[in-house]
């Protein structure tokens, strides 16, 4: 594909050719800012106005900040949003780690190992990177159903059972691209040392795989965080609901009075993605370079 | 499987031919690395057979029957292809849907690359700020594709939202947006649009690789701003403006969440944000109609197959890639 990696050479040619009116541009860039922002400083402006003032008060931040939509919003339904909370960190921190077992295990044999069909397995796996989950959903939900796990005692498994068997191509592609990039002179030494397939990956690979491993760590939190179909369909019970799925129960009740409290919930679903934003933004900008093709 | 059969010496593998000749070991250790290489490879391969392949091919019959999650198995009807006549003769919602579909994906894809390329643009400079800004104008791609946002917009552009208040500032009377067939699917363009970030990073990317001597090249040919933009960052660009045009216009195909949340999963008003995948959705899980659903599926994936093939093969006519290779 692209080879768009970012380089920095071409820095103080570009500086050179800026010229222009600065002022000007970074006036625009500013009004750019203000349209991206305005949606985002809203959201938190009403979550934060007392319903009074959501009818009255048409302004981005409130004249009073009455936190009380928070405290509403959280026991709003039957269960409490912290159940929400857990379920949904439950299963982005499963899916983080069974996406970074399974895709590590399959990109090191695709990265390092001579096996038969390897060339044929890695087209498949190419194939299968724009694949839309929603051709699938509808035979997965009758054979997980037909196993007894939807809607089981743990209603879980249809969604973690394939983040365990490596089947977000894209995080296998980003692992072998990157596993590519490790010198095979380390291979060699280790193979030279007695380790075998099995040593050469704990010892080599596993170590030096560490910064593709948090990119995958880190997108398939927030992927997993936002996702709404795979949870809608797979969900049923309230208690098992996770944060997308029970924000939807908001839009039900259409009532006026449920605006700041599905506001003030809505800004606490946002907060764990915001927070990995700005603790790794320079990582998650560049990353998509090679892979945050999505969203 | 190939896991017991004794490695062939003579096969070369893919990337065989860059082996360094210490790589042909003795054969205990060839034979060791075949068979390990399915162990590693085994949890991917569990997965391909039972969560894609399998799946896959139970759909493919699926949609050959008339099954509702309901009846057991064995009552299954056999309809032959009586679900792709019913689609493509004698269900006007799903036509609707695909129209739905094809002018979300072609009103909003050019508009949001458009964006992406013009503030890319801007920003292509080697200067203070252009890493807080880049983050910036990111921060909608992460957050844009949630349902706490989705919500957030419908009611900016409801009646009494803060699009609404912001016309009011130039005295225009605005209306319930969300509520009006002709503009609730506009209000979800202008929010697909507003998560320029991505694509405009990979841009960004593909900006710093034009080299600097084109430009004073075509400059001392006499070639203005503009010229320079047809005629060098234009053509330099074009594997990544085909990147992005390719996956933007697959994603743009598969909006579902915000659909779901402006209609609450009816696809309304009057059916106007009824995008495929949500109408594929309400036929299978709130119809209960898995087989025509499972129809549903197979068309979209072929469709989106055959798009695919399309940019493949136009692109050769447009995309040019400076190692001078024709892919």
């Amino acid at each position: 594909m692209v080879a768009v990696t970012p380089t920095t050479a071409a820095a103080p040619n570009a500086r050179r050719r800026a010229g222009g009116r600065p002022v000007l541009r970074l006036l625009i860039l500013l009004a750019i800012v203000a349209v991206v922002l305005y949606p985002l400083i809203w959201m938190v402006g009403t979550s934060l106005k007392s319903q009074e003032e959501i009818v009255n008060n048409v302004g981005l931040l409130p004249e009073r900040f009455s936190p009380g939509n928070y405290t509403a919003g959280w026991s709003n339904f039957d269960v409490s949003f912290g159940r929400f909370f857990l379920n949904s960190a439950m299963v982005s921190l499963l899916t983080v780690v069974g996406n970074g077992l399974s895709c590590l295990l399959a990109a090191y044999a695709f990265a390092r190992l001579r096996f038969r069909l390897r060339g044929m397995w890695f087209a498949v796996m190419i194939g299968t990177l724009l694949l839309p989950q929603h051709v699938l959903i509808v035979p997965q939900y009758i054979l997980f159903r037909a196993l007894g796990l939807v809607g089981g005692d743990w209603p879980y498994l249809p969604l973690l059972i394939p983040q365990f068997l490596a089947t977000e191509a894209f995080f296998v592609f980003l692992m072998v691209q990157f596993m590519r990039g490790v010198p095979r002179e380390l291979d060699e030494a280790a193979r030279i040392d007695g380790a075998g397939p099995f040593g050469i990956f704990r010892h080599i690979i596993l170590p030096l795989s560490r910064p593709a491993l948090v990119t995958t760590a880190i997108f398939s939190f927030i992927w997993t965080w936002n996702d709404f179909f795979r949870q809608l369909v797979f969900l049923s019970q309230l208690e098992d609901y996770t944060v997308p799925v029970a924000l939807t129960l908001f839009i039900d009740s259409t009532s006026q009075s449920a605006v700041g409290p599905m506001f003030a919930m809505s800004v606490l679903s946002l907060l764990p993605v915001f927070l990995f934003f700005v603790a790794f933004q320079r990582m998650l900008v560049e990353g998509i370079n090679t892979s945050g093709i999505k969203g | 499987m190939a896991l017991t059969t004794a490695p062939d010496p003579t096969r070369r593998g893919p990337g065989s031919a860059r082996a360094h000749p210490q790589r042909r070991g003795p054969g205990r250790f060839r034979h060791s690395e075949g068979l390990a290489g399915y162990v590693f490879l085994s949890p991917w391969l569990i997965g391909l057979m039972g969560v894609t392949a399998i799946p896959m091919l139970l759909s493919l019959y699926l949609s050959f029957t008339n099954y509702d999650i309901l009846t057991p198995f064995s009552e299954v009807e056999w309809v032959g292809l009586a679900n792709y006549e019913r689609m493509f003769t004698a269900d006007p919602s799903y036509w609707h849907a695909v129209r739905v579909t094809l002018t979300f994906a072609l009103i909003a894809v050019p508009l949001k690359l458009a964006a992406a390329l013009g503030v890319a643009l801007l920003l292509n400079r080697a200067w203070r700020g252009v890493g807080l800004f880049r983050g910036l104008f990111y921060l909608p791609s992460l957050l844009g594709g949630s349902v706490a946002l989705a919500i957030v917009w419908v009611n900016m552009f409801n009646r009494d939202g803060a699009f609404n208040s912001l016309l009011s500032l130039f005295g225009i009377t605005g209306k319930p947006w969300v509520n009006d067939p002709d503009w609730a699917l506009e209000t979800l363009m202008v929010l697909a649009i507003w998560q320029f970030g991505a694509p405009m990073v990979i841009f960004l990317a593909g900006l710093k690789q034009v080299p600097t001597e084109l430009y004073e090249a075509a400059s001392v040919d006499g070639a203005g701003r503009l010229r320079q933009f047809r005629d060098v960052t234009l053509p330099m660009l074009s594997p990544v403006i085909f990147f992005n045009l390719v996956l933007e216009t697959i994603n743009g195909f598969q909006g579902f969440t915000a659909a779901f949340v402006l209609s609450n999963g009816t696809g309304g008003p009057v059916d106007s944000t009824l995008m495929y995948t949500l109408n594929l959705y309400i036929t299978g899980f709130t119809d209960l109609n898995m087989g025509y659903a499972s129809a549903m599926a197979w068309v979209f994936l072929i469709a989106i197959a055959v798009i695919t093939a399309v940019f493949f093969s136009t692109g050769r006519f447009w995309v040019h890639y400076s190692d001078g290779e024709d892919r």
